[in-house]
């Protein structure tokens, strides 16, 4: 090895020496390129000075309390426009805001829809941290909601907002679509957070229709999906916040309990039908008044009919799920690794040589590479697929059983009594937009 | 009858708000960045040591994305799988790091046989890579963000067969911090992590921990 001295030319003559046996070097690139010294920081003589490393700060956090604040006050004021000032206008002003800040301001990120993946995904891996921030987008519409119904819904969340600027000619579709169409929410939340508690993917952001408007940079796809779900919304109102959106299912089953809502008429009403055709997303309620269409035995044999058939639809659907495991944990990156790994292995053991065959170091994937780098043994990438493929075990007897208990509660829902005299919001679907209030006479 | 449902309701509403706080509490006591650390013990070494008390979440940390080259294989997928166009990922030069190289592995393509700055020797497909004379045999390599498109062959070439101070980073000016990065989904390495806001950077060889003085024995070096 060389004693380096002070002597500059010498150094000088080093570096020429070096430079020259690099050549070869480039027949032996690694795969994982750790920064290390090779060359030591050169003397130099001129006045030359080095420049800085520019690093570029991310966005100040205060700002993202700032969106909390935003959020908290937005939803007080649109609660407040719903409940005591009933006025519509007022409320579209709002969504008006609500699309400009959080959609287009904010780009849509983080929002409450997409925060459920969060905080599943924190609830599972204690080393995913949840910013508290993100927490409250989670938790404060969910609390509005659960004392005065879904304001959010109605002017705040930018999703809404801007599906509200299509809902030109609604139609009614019928109580049967509806709640066929509405059970869709409740399979797109389980999935989501099915994929998001085992770390498997976002799914809510990955085909979320409005963020690529919000940035003005849609892939080609996405923004036909969105073209389609915006036009179809001129005639079926907010088709993504009915028959999409997963936040909706827990803003609907706070919404059933909340303890003030949205009312039609501000005293009795006087059953004139006016706010009949008046709600764009069919969630007001018709008055029933046949009390007691069935008899008795009929009541008691549906009674028992669902008393067997819900448990039925959770197990069956239940084992559904957990036979699906792999089809589920398949899109996960980790057994999509050990999948490669072991097919790799399997060609190798049938005794094809890759390299005699032609196939060279270009022919596997950047998967497998990474995979070679970093140093992990083939066992080490079979223990963790399997780990995710347990997760998947238990989560698709969850899910599975959940999807059951949905459509459980789907039959049973059409199947019991209702008695209603007036026409009422349903507390569940309604997203308190307040256009019903303009069509009621009686005013205050 | 109506008070019936009333009280239903009430306490309805009162499982729904316990659920809710035994699910923040759950989240924001579980999440620690140290597993191992509990509390009350040895906190010599933890980097946490300040606040070791506190859950994470506590610490009221937003988090960014940011690529940790020590997974990182160049596959190129940076440059095509951002949400943005083009990638908020870019090479970023830790110029504390740089030999200064005449013959430099992420500006020329390999076999180049003149070191000259002719189009058909450079490796970075932009032109976003600058080669500027200092003394001789020192050249300085500057990176014109506008043109770089993050697909990381300069680093490819920096990190094989030199210092390695050519190193992609995401750009926090441009990075839009998605819920999920569309880059980390597709990342083969899972090089992408999310890091606190206050450290936003994964870049190498800046700081004291730049291994100074401790050339490492390479070929070229012997």
């Amino acid at each position: 090895m060389y004693k380096i001295r002070t002597s500059h030319s010498l150094i000088r003559r080093l570096y020429i020496v070096r430079c020259t046996s690099l050549v070869f070097l480039f027949l032996l690139l690694p795969l994982v390129t750790l920064p290390i010294q090779r060359f030591p920081k050169p003397e130099f003589e001129s006045a030359y000075t080095q420049p800085q490393t520019f690093i570029p700060a991310p966005r100040a956090e205060f700002l993202a309390y700032l969106d909390v604040f935003v959020l908290l006050i937005s939803l007080s004021v649109v609660t407040w426009l719903v409940l005591k000032k009933r006025s519509r206008l007022w409320v579209f002003f709002m969504s008006l805001f609500s699309l400009a800040y959080f959609g287009f301001y904010r780009e849509g990120c983080v929002c409450s829809i997409g925060a459920i993946q969060n905080v599943s995904l924190a609830l599972f891996d204690h080393s995913f941290i949840l910013p508290l921030s993100v927490l409250a987008f989670f938790l404060l519409p969910l609390i509005f909601t659960l004392f005065f119904g879904r304001t959010f819904c109605a002017a705040v969340c930018p999703f809404g907002a801007i599906q509200d600027l299509f809902a030109f000619k609604p139609q009614p579709l019928g109580s049967r679509l509806n709640t066929v169409l509405g059970t869709i929410p409740y399979l797109y939340l389980g999935l989501a957070v099915l994929f998001a508690a085992t770390g498997t993917d976002f799914i809510i952001c990955r085909y979320d229709p409005f963020v690529g408007i919000f940035r003005f940079n849609a892939s080609f796809g996405m923004f036909l999906f969105t073209g389609i779900l915006l036009l179809s919304g001129v005639f079926i109102a907010r088709p993504y916040c009915r028959f999409l959106c997963p936040y909706g299912v827990l803003l609907n089953w706070t919404s059933r309990f909340s303890r003030r809502h949205l009312s039609i008429t501000p005293a009795e009403c006087i059953q004139c039908r006016l706010c009949e055709n008046s709600c764009p997303y069919d969630a007001i309620d018709f008055p029933v008044t046949d009390k007691s269409p069935e008899s008795r035995p009929l009541m008691v044999k549906k009674m028992m009919l669902l008393i067997v058939l819900i448990p039925f639809l959770v197990l069956i659907f239940g084992y559904t799920g957990s036979r699906m495991q792999d089809t589920l944990a398949g899109v996960d990156s980790r057994v999509k690794l050990a999948k490669e790994v072991m097919e790799q292995a399997r060609m190798q053991d049938a005794g094809y040589k890759m390299r005699d065959a032609g196939y060279g170091m270009q022919d596997e994937s950047y998967e497998i590479k990474a995979y070679k780098a970093s140093g992990k043994t083939e066992s080490q990438v079979y223990s963790e697929a399997s780990a995710v493929l347990k997760k998947f075990y238990l989560g698709g007897w969850l899910y599975g059983g959940f999807t059951g208990l949905v459509i459980a509660m789907l039959i049973a829902g059409r199947m019991l009594p209702v008695y209603r005299k007036d026409y009422v919001t349903n507390k569940g679907r309604c997203f308190s937009c307040a256009r019903c209030t303009d069509y009621c006479p009686i005013k205050s | 009858m109506p008070g019936r449902r009333e009280f239903l309701n009430t306490l309805m509403r009162g499982g729904i708000l316990a659920a809710l706080g035994l699910l923040s509490g759950a989240v924001i006591f579980r999440s620690r960045d140290d597993k191992s650390c509990s509390f009350g013990f040895d906190c010599s070494g933890c980097s946490r040591s300040k606040s070791c008390m506190l859950p994470a979440a506590l610490e009221a940390r937003q988090m960014v994305w940011q690529l940790d080259m020590t997974k990182c294989i160049q596959c190129g997928r940076c440059a095509t799988n951002c949400v943005m166009s083009p990638s908020a990922v870019k090479c970023t030069h830790a110029f504390a790091m740089c030999g200064y190289c005449d013959l430099c592995g992420g500006y020329f393509k390999p076999g180049t046989k003149t070191l000259t700055t002719a189009a058909e020797n450079q490796l970075c497909p932009t032109n976003a890579l600058k080669r500027k004379f200092i003394e001789d045999p020192f050249f300085e390599y500057t990176i014109d963000e506008e043109l770089c498109i993050g697909c990381g062959k300069c680093v490819k070439g920096c990190g094989a067969f030199g210092n390695g101070s050519l190193q992609l980073q995401v750009r926090h000016d441009r990075c839009k911090n998605c819920n999920e990065c569309s880059i980390a989904r597709s990342c083969p390495a899972q090089a992408f992590t999310r890091v606190p806001a206050n450290k936003p950077s994964l870049l190498r060889g800046l700081g004291p921990e730049l291994p100074n003085g401790t050339a490492k024995k390479s070929p070229a070096n012997v």
